[in-house]
């Protein structure tokens, strides 16, 4: 995928949240959720590795992001903020390693079942089309 | 008499005494001490050299220690723990002594974090009584620190030494006091004194201890220069107690289109006249940093001039 | 325990210019209970070194390990084989696992990725703070258990200075002063007269500053 247009997006994502959002996971581009994201659900964004961010970017992914429950909502209690200070010290790596840091997010978004899960996806696609494809392409 | 030094006569003799304070340039010109010297002559019994206060490189004090004897002014040497170790510091006092400096003033000195080399090495080897200690064993025993012998003519320093009532814990701040004078200090000059209240408490426990029989002890003193440096010296330097009287006195001259200086010198001058009235306080130390000018109007209104000379 | 910290990332990236394989040797001991040096520390330096050589052009071949401990000759050994495999071994122990490895593999480089910043406590999770300076003269005894060289800024003996303040030292409002603390607990345990009495001069010679230091405990020698 070096198509500009087709970022390489990671998104790990847990279930609960994704649950709430689609429960049908199948049927997600139908919904209108980008194709180029690859979804990796996990039992809690706090189980997100600062290892796996790297990882997922060593593996080429032009971008990657976190997609939690809000602060309050969330079942593990602390489980997204957990995974927000990972994605910071990510984005402190990248920044050191001039890599841009917006290509690693954290969302953290409502489990009432609306769209918030497919607009970030939308918004994070977006913003890769910006970014460009991750200097380690092709390399 | 341990070193015959004119703050030691001044003071011995019974009458009230008051050194200066002089900070050496950061640089290597001479004729900067001069001229804050001819400012402070006259009007002080001997004037103290920073050595490199604030933990900024300056010129070293025993250096300009001996372009302020040139002057015809007794100097009361700094000499801190924060840059030398045992060696270095007893290799300058001898040095300081051959000179002919007959004050010193021992301190464990400021922190380097806020000078201008914050990345030196810290060298504290001792502390402010111990220094104290070696060289008073120096002066009277004729020993060096490591205990060998010091063959020939010792160093006869006049010791002095800084207290600050105003530090914490204040329970604690008379013993210290207490300590440094078994270490061997003579003399001792305070903190700035603003807080009149607290260093009334402060002098009854030193009295209550029996040290102001022991020891002289000068309480400093600074006009403040501005309403700004007035709150700096509040809010900015540990250890310095400014009550807002102090600040509300100068917002009122101020306000009234009034000389701030003035009336920083007003206050300077009303501080030095109620401790004189505390019993214990022996004189009084005018710290007039980068104002030197203004220490000859400070002593004539205060009523301390002419300056006695004892012989 | 020993706490350290992980160097910057560039400075890391510096060291090893040219380098094609190397080994990440973390350690099992303090640096891995304080998250510097450990087994997941490895993992990720790892992954970052391997991103920036990647999008450098220049890859490296990284080879991740993890010993019990890096200062005893014992799992060191167990390198004997491989340390000429690799360009350099990256430690990410303390310093003295670097050194050791220096001693030990004398035609191997070695490179320190972690700053060894002191001994310390874990005061909660993520946040550590000196205790101990190893002065090898240890005077807890006259001062209420709380060390005066480690925690006081100026290592006075015979404190506290005319900068202490509402509890704190005169570098900074949130360094506390050691000499208010031993004030403080030295009262409490009705002990103050220990403060009457003047502290000599302290011996440095045990300390950094008389030459390295060894212990050789015959009773336990084979
Ligand atoms: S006195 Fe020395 S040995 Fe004891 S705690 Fe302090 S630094 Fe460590
Ligand atoms: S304020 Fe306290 S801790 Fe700081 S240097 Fe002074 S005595 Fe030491």
């Amino acid at each position: 995928m070096n198509d500009v247009n087709q970022p390489d997006i990671v998104a790990f994502c847990c279930h609960y949240t994704a649950y709430a959002c689609s429960q049908d996971l199948q049927n997600l581009p139908r919904l209108g959720f980008p194709e180029n994201v690859r979804l990796e659900i996990l039992p809690c964004s706090g189980r997100i590795s600062i290892t796996r961010l790297l990882k997922a970017f060593e593996q080429g992914a032009d971008g990657v992001y976190v997609a939690g429950c809000w602060e309050d909502t969330c079942h593990n209690i602390r489980g997204s903020q957990i995974a927000k200070k990972r994605v910071d010290y990510v984005k402190d790596v990248l920044a050191q390693l001039n890599i841009k840091p917006e290509r690693v997010e954290m969302y953290m978004i409502s489990r009432e079942p609306n769209r918030g899960f497919i607009e970030v996806a939308k918004e994070m696609t977006e913003r890769i089309k910006r970014l460009g494809p991750s200097p380690l392409k092709g390399k | 008499m341990k070193s015959g030094s004119n703050l030691e006569k001044v003071l011995k003799s019974g009458q009230f005494a008051v050194t200066g304070e002089l900070g050496p340039p950061k640089n290597a010109d001479a004729e900067v001490i001069r001229t804050k010297a001819r400012f402070l002559k006259g009007c002080v019994d001997a004037v103290n050299i920073t050595d490199c206060q604030t933990a900024i490189v300056r010129m070293s004090s025993i250096a300009s220690s001996v372009i302020l004897m040139e002057e015809g002014l007794e100097p009361v040497t700094q000499m801190t723990c924060r840059d030398r170790n045992r060696i270095a510091i007893q290799s300058d006092l001898l040095g300081a002594s051959a000179l002919g400096m007959k004050n010193l003033l021992c301190l464990t000195g400021d922190h380097h974090k806020f000078g201008n080399h914050p990345n030196a090495v810290g060298v504290f080897d001792m502390d402010s009584v111990q220094l104290l200690q070696m060289v008073k064993n120096m002066r009277d025993d004729k020993v060096f620190q490591c205990g060998e012998e010091l063959k020939g003519t010792e160093p006869k320093f006049f010791l002095g030494a800084a207290a600050n009532p105003f530090a914490d814990p204040f329970e604690f701040r008379a013993l210290r006091l207490a300590k440094k004078v078994v270490a061997g200090a003579q003399f001792v000059q305070t903190q700035l004194v603003y807080n009149l209240e607290k260093f009334t408490a402060w002098m009854q426990a030193v009295r209550d201890l029996g040290v102001h029989e022991q020891c002289y002890i000068m309480a400093g003193v600074t006009p403040p220069k501005s309403i700004g440096m007035a709150k700096y010296m509040k809010n900015n330097v540990p250890g310095l107690d400014v009550p807002d009287e102090v600040i509300a006195r100068l917002k009122g001259a101020k306000d009234a289109k009034k000389d701030v200086r003035e009336e920083g010198i007003n206050i300077c001058v009303d501080i030095i006249n109620q401790v004189k009235e505390i019993e214990g306080v022996a004189g009084v130390h005018i710290m007039a940093i980068e104002w030197e000018s203004a220490v000859p109007e400070i002593a004539k209104r205060a009523g301390l001039l002419p300056r006695p000379s004892v012989s | 325990m020993i706490v350290g910290e992980r160097k910057p990332i560039q400075e890391i990236v510096g060291m090893l210019k040219g380098m094609k394989k190397i080994l990440i040797l973390g350690c099992g001991g303090c640096v891995s209970v304080c998250s510097a040096g450990g087994e997941k520390e490895v993992e990720i330096l790892a992954s970052i070194l391997r991103i920036d050589r990647k999008k450098g052009g220049e890859p490296i071949e990284t080879v991740e390990k993890t010993l019990t401990r890096q200062c005893d000759t014992e799992y060191l050994e167990g390198l004997k084989d491989e340390a000429g495999n690799y360009d350099a071994i990256l430690s990410m122990a303390c310093g003295v696992g670097v050194n050791y490895l220096a001693d030990m593999y004398p035609k191997t480089p070695v490179l320190p990725a972690l700053n060894t910043s002191f001994m310390g406590v874990s005061e909660e999770q993520g946040v550590w703070s000196e205790r101990c300076a190893g002065c090898g003269d240890c005077v807890l005894d006259r001062t209420g258990g709380l060390c005066p060289i480690a925690r006081c800024s100026k290592r006075l003996l015979n404190g506290p200075c005319g900068g202490s303040q509402n509890g704190k030292c005169e570098i900074s409002p949130n360094v506390a002063c050691v000499w208010q603390l031993i004030y403080d607990r030295l009262k409490g345990l009705n002990q103050l007269e220990k403060l009457k009495d003047i502290f000599p001069v302290k011996d440095w010679s045990s300390s950094l500053h008389g030459g390295p230091r060894k212990i050789v405990r015959e009773d336990l020698k084979l």
